[in-house]
């Protein structure tokens, strides 16, 4: 409860923490879900957990798109880099997560021309500037990042710049709940739904959660008194035995979403009928590619892909860290062979995964309180 | 990659593809209106950016907010080299400033 004290009205957080005790009933274990990774980081951050008593569980969600991907995909984006006067184009997110032959800073060192960018839009940019060169841009993110990636292809045609393409790990969140509500070891109650993904998507696509599932949704900002507010409505929800949709964060995500954004997508992408998850495994019509009218930019269809397939080292339990089924610290890797120093699995390298915000905010906290009552 | 920017619209860009500058604290970049298609942004309106695309428009107070949050989450040095890196102005011509401390952001 450290930090709560710098953000604005605290005595709306004691409220909504004392009105989260009132709703939670004793004799009940509450398991909700943050989807987003931007949530895990916040509610580590703010230690929330510290707020909330203990029969009310978070349990950490696979929204970190840099966490579900496989490393297989990783290196298949850095194997058709390693062509000739051509530019690897990803988010600087993407650098430091190992594939089965190093990271893309690792092949950077080894000669392939691997390039930061902070937006798509400036990938297509290099291409632009670099006309002798190919640029392929490793395009990866859930709904929020999909929409640039697609307005960026349709310039790229409209403009008929063919040097530049796309190799494409955009996925949906929706199937990926659906694969975790689905999954025998998972009893869940309710969720706390992503933010930025709603922006684009609108609330309706959770609806089945609600009514097929009998789980409450609510989408969620993400300041500590967004994510209590969300909770008290999941609780009064639960409490009444009611299972809908609500928005906590209105002031920002429209119910219905963002039209602009989902007519980029549908005019650029269509769904794969099925694409592997970290820990999920293969889920079907989770994960977009690029429609026939884009297939000149289509950085699969320009090269030939190994489609290589890796396991991830044996003893690293990302994937039931990404299920929610294990804690990052009940890893039998963590804080030892995995770091954020020395990562192992990409949940240790990027800030929405759960292994790095439990490590930089709960671990080393710990370790603090160890050295200093040692001293 | 999921970090939410919040900027103010200073200017607005002529062209096929819709284009503004944004001040992000003190620093000027360009975005993407793209996504706001419907419901364009005016000089003095404050957005919400993603990945160099501006995604929504919020209040003033909602986006000074926002940015404390970032600040909270320890995430400000990234938000300003990632704005600083909108555009390819030089400073993104190289493959960034990756810090191997595990902060680092897209
Ligand atoms: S500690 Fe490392 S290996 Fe273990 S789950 Fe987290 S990222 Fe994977």
């Amino acid at each position: 409860m450290q930090y709560v004290d710098e953000f604005r009205d605290p005595e709306l957080i004691t409220k909504a923490s004392e009105e989260i005790r009132r709703l939670a009933d004793p004799k009940r274990h509450y398991r909700i879900m943050e989807v987003c990774g931007g949530h895990t980081h916040a509610i580590y951050r703010f230690g929330l957990k510290d707020i909330l008593p203990s029969n009310i569980e978070l349990i950490h969600g696979p929204g970190c798109p840099v966490c579900v991907l496989p490393m297989g995909r990783i290196d298949d984006g850095l194997a058709i880099a390693k062509a000739p006067n051509t530019i690897f184009a990803a988010f600087g997110d993407m650098m430091r997560v190992p594939g089965a032959h190093g990271s893309p800073l690792e092949h950077k060192a080894r000669g392939t021309d691997v390039r930061i960018v902070y937006s798509p839009a400036d990938a297509l940019e290099l291409a632009r500037k670099y006309p002798e060169k190919e640029i392929i841009f490793f395009a990866i993110g859930f709904e929020t990042t999909a929409p640039s990636t697609a307005l960026t292809l349709m310039s790229a045609k409209a403009e008929g710049i063919h040097n530049f393409s796309v190799f494409c790990n955009h996925v949906t969140i929706v199937p990926a709940i659906r694969a975790i509500l689905d999954s025998p070891d998972m009893r869940l109650d309710g969720f706390i739904g992503p933010g930025h993904v709603s922006t684009v998507i609108g609330c309706r696509p959770y609806e089945w959660i609600a009514r097929n599932e009998g789980k409450p949704v609510v989408t969620s900002g993400f300041e500590p008194l967004d994510l209590l507010q969300s909770i008290v409505m999941l609780l009064r929800q639960m409490q009444v035995g009611e299972a809908k949709v609500e928005n906590q964060y209105k002031r920002v995500v429209p119910w219905e979403g963002n039209r602009a954004a989902l007519k980029a997508m549908a005019e650029v992408f269509e769904l794969r009928p099925y694409f592997e998850w970290r820990g999920l495994g293969f889920i079907s019509q989770s994960a977009l590619r690029l429609r026939e009218k884009y297939a000149a930019w289509d950085a699969e269809l320009r090269y030939s892909v190994p489609e290589t397939r890796v396991t991830d080292p044996k003893a690293a339990q990302c994937g039931e860290v990404l299920k929610g089924v294990l804690k990052p610290a009940q890893c039998k890797l963590f804080g030892k062979e995995c770091t954020p120093e020395h990562p192992i699995g990409a949940l240790m390298v990027s800030s929405e995964g759960s292994c790095a915000a439990y490590y930089n905010y709960e671990y080393r906290k710990s370790l603090v309180t160890r050295i200093s009552s040692v001293a | 990659m999921c970090l939410a920017i919040p900027g103010k619209i200073v200017e607005l860009i002529a062209g096929p593809n819709l284009v503004g500058v944004v001040e992000v604290t003190g620093v000027r970049r360009k975005v993407q209106l793209g996504l706001l298609e419907d419901d364009m942004p005016k000089i003095g309106d404050w957005v919400l950016i993603h990945v160099g695309f501006a995604m929504s428009k919020i209040s003033e107070r909602d986006a000074a907010e926002q940015m404390r949050l970032l600040t909270a989450l320890g995430e400000v040095e990234q938000v300003m080299e990632e704005v600083r890196g909108y555009g390819l102005e030089d400073s993104t011509d190289r493959a960034g400033p990756v810090s191997l401390n595990g902060k680092h952001h897209a």
